[in-house]
């Protein structure tokens, strides 16, 4: 599905990840974990190609290492960014269908959007409401609803636990859980290593700016460093 | 007497409401452009000139309809709004908004100048007398009234656009979060340009309006520039609602003001409460970015 070669990227002088490998296959989900500062957001964004970065990029087998940002939603890589990054003043369902913003998107918004409500029932009835007055769980809701409406194949998750109260991380992973059992492809960025590990395939560890460890989520759970390092057990 | 004078009060109220529909129309491309792009046309009231020249210059020396003179006046000035957008503004999008200010005030001396330099200092008119309308007691100008419903007309229409339309959204959602435009697969560039030729055609629109009231001049735009500027500024630069609630307040202050005094003195009103606003609420009646 998305394949990474030696992928670097940062800003001005200072590299912020280094010659980072990763594949996606279909129908997985895989998480890169590490502390804060590892280089996780950066490399979702060079992904998303919001930023520059050098080494090779491919999806399904097409090469998109030189394409432009607003063009990487139509290969069927949907982004939810790091703080959510809701428009704040229009209201949930607006937020939706901006999502839905690509033409190939556009013709069965409708169809999406009640597949987005039935995931997300809060959403419905929140979706006059204006998105950045909806509490942090909702509004992380409403950001992956938002990246679904693209009709993506592989959804990026930027840290989607960061911020929220214990029931409403819970809530999240179910989500993602959720997301894996229908069908999609998800690459999640995590520092919440304990409770990603629990809904993912897959794992890579990245410590400042490189992989350090790769895995079955069972391996990096089980593994001494990991524990000793990350999960304080 | 008393009744005769509160007639006439009436009568400045209405034309104070036909007047707001004018200003407000006019600010509103100024207001949109600000919106998605942070930078200040400067030379919006040119661009309005030029249109008036465009339209007068069709009509009365090509023999074209008035009607069709303004709707290809109206499509050349979006065309120069999206040119001088590509050209002009897009190089220093990410200068300093000193610098923005600088290169579309030379874009204002340039209008200036080159319309001198084409039409002459002399002013110029469509020669196309509209009546006005007698209610009771007042009167009415027919050109007013027609400006006021085709002002109406058109923030109607752009409001449906800007919020029914997946182009109006984007450009809602722009001035929100610019940087995650990318994540929604919007080019912002094609956001931009769209923006921009709005802008122009609202301005074309305005020229429309205006030069079926008005003599066009080279700097006539001076007479008008500034206050459509205020008017954006004291309803928050970029809040298209805010601009229209000003469009309102600024125009009853000049014609109830002018009213009770003189016309100049509806200006002075106007401004006093404009820079007591600026001291209460420095960021306008409604901010874009609370």
């Amino acid at each position: 599905m998305l394949s990474l070669r030696d992928v670097s990227a940062g800003y001005g002088s200072f590299q912020a990840i280094v010659d980072v490998s990763l594949d996606v296959y279909p129908g997985e989900a895989v998480a890169v974990i590490g502390p804060n500062g590892a280089g996780k957001t950066t490399l979702l964004r060079a992904i998303s190609k919001l930023i520059p970065a050098s080494g090779r990029f491919v999806v399904e087998g097409r090469d998109y290492t030189s394409m432009p940002s607003h063009e990487v939603l139509g290969l069927g890589l949907a982004q939810v960014p790091e703080h959510r990054r809701l428009f704040p003043q229009m209201s949930v369902e607006e937020n939706l269908r901006m999502g839905a913003f690509l033409p190939a998107a556009r013709k069965n918004w409708r169809e999406k959007l009640e597949r987005v409500y039935s995931l997300f029932p809060k959403m419905r009835e929140r979706r006059n409401q204006a998105a950045g007055t909806m509490s942090g769980g909702e509004q992380q809701m409403c950001a992956i609803g938002r990246a679904l409406m693209s009709g993506p194949k592989l959804l990026l998750l930027d840290e989607p636990s960061a911020g929220l109260a214990p029931v409403i991380v819970q809530a999240i992973f179910d989500v993602v859980r959720q997301m894996r059992a229908e069908g999609y492809t998800v690459l999640i960025v995590e520092q919440n290593i304990h409770q990603v590990l629990k809904v993912v395939d897959r794992a890579y560890l990245l410590e400042t700016g490189r992989i350090r460890n790769s895995g079955s989520a069972a391996e990096l759970l089980a593994s001494d460093d990991l524990r000793k390092a990350y999960l304080g057990i | 007497m008393e009744t005769i004078f509160d007639i006439y009060l009436l009568e400045a109220l209405c034309n104070g409401l036909l007047l707001g529909g004018l200003f407000a129309l006019l600010s509103l491309g100024l207001n949109l452009v600000f919106g998605v792009m942070d930078v200040v046309w400067i030379c919006y009231a040119e661009l309005i000139m030029v249109g008036m020249y465009a339209i007068w210059w069709l009509h009365t020396a090509q023999g074209v309809p008035v009607f069709l003179a303004c709707l290809i006046g109206i499509a050349f000035v979006a065309l120069l709004g999206a040119t001088m957008h590509q050209f002009i503004i897009r190089p220093v999008l990410q200068a300093e908004p000193i610098n923005q200010l600088l290169v579309t005030g030379g874009v204002l001396f340039f209008l200036q100048a080159g319309a001198t330099v084409v039409f002459g200092i002399e002013f110029r008119n469509l020669g196309v007398q509209l009546s006005s309308l007698n209610v009771g007691e007042m009167s009415f100008s027919i050109s007013r009234l027609l400006s006021f419903a085709v002002a109406a007309a058109a923030i109607v229409a752009i409001s449906l656009f800007l919020r029914k339309t997946f182009i109006g959204t984007a450009i809602r959602a722009i001035s929100q979060d610019r940087a995650i435009m990318p994540l929604m697969g919007v080019n912002p560039a094609r956001i931009y340009l769209t923006a921009s030729a709005l802008g122009g055609g609202l301005a074309g629109l305005g020229a429309a309006l205006l030069v079926l009231q008005y003599d066009v001049h080279p700097a006539i735009g001076l007479s008008f520039g500034p206050l459509i500027f205020l008017i954006c500024v004291l309803g928050g630069l970029g809040n298209l609602i805010g601009g229209f609630l000003a469009a309102f307040v600024f125009a009853q202050f000049i014609s109830v003001g002018g009213f009770f005094f003189q016309l100049e003195w509806g200006y002075v009103f106007a401004f006093i409460f404009f820079i007591a606003v600026m001291f209460w609420k420095p960021q306008g009646l409604l901010a874009k970015r609370a």
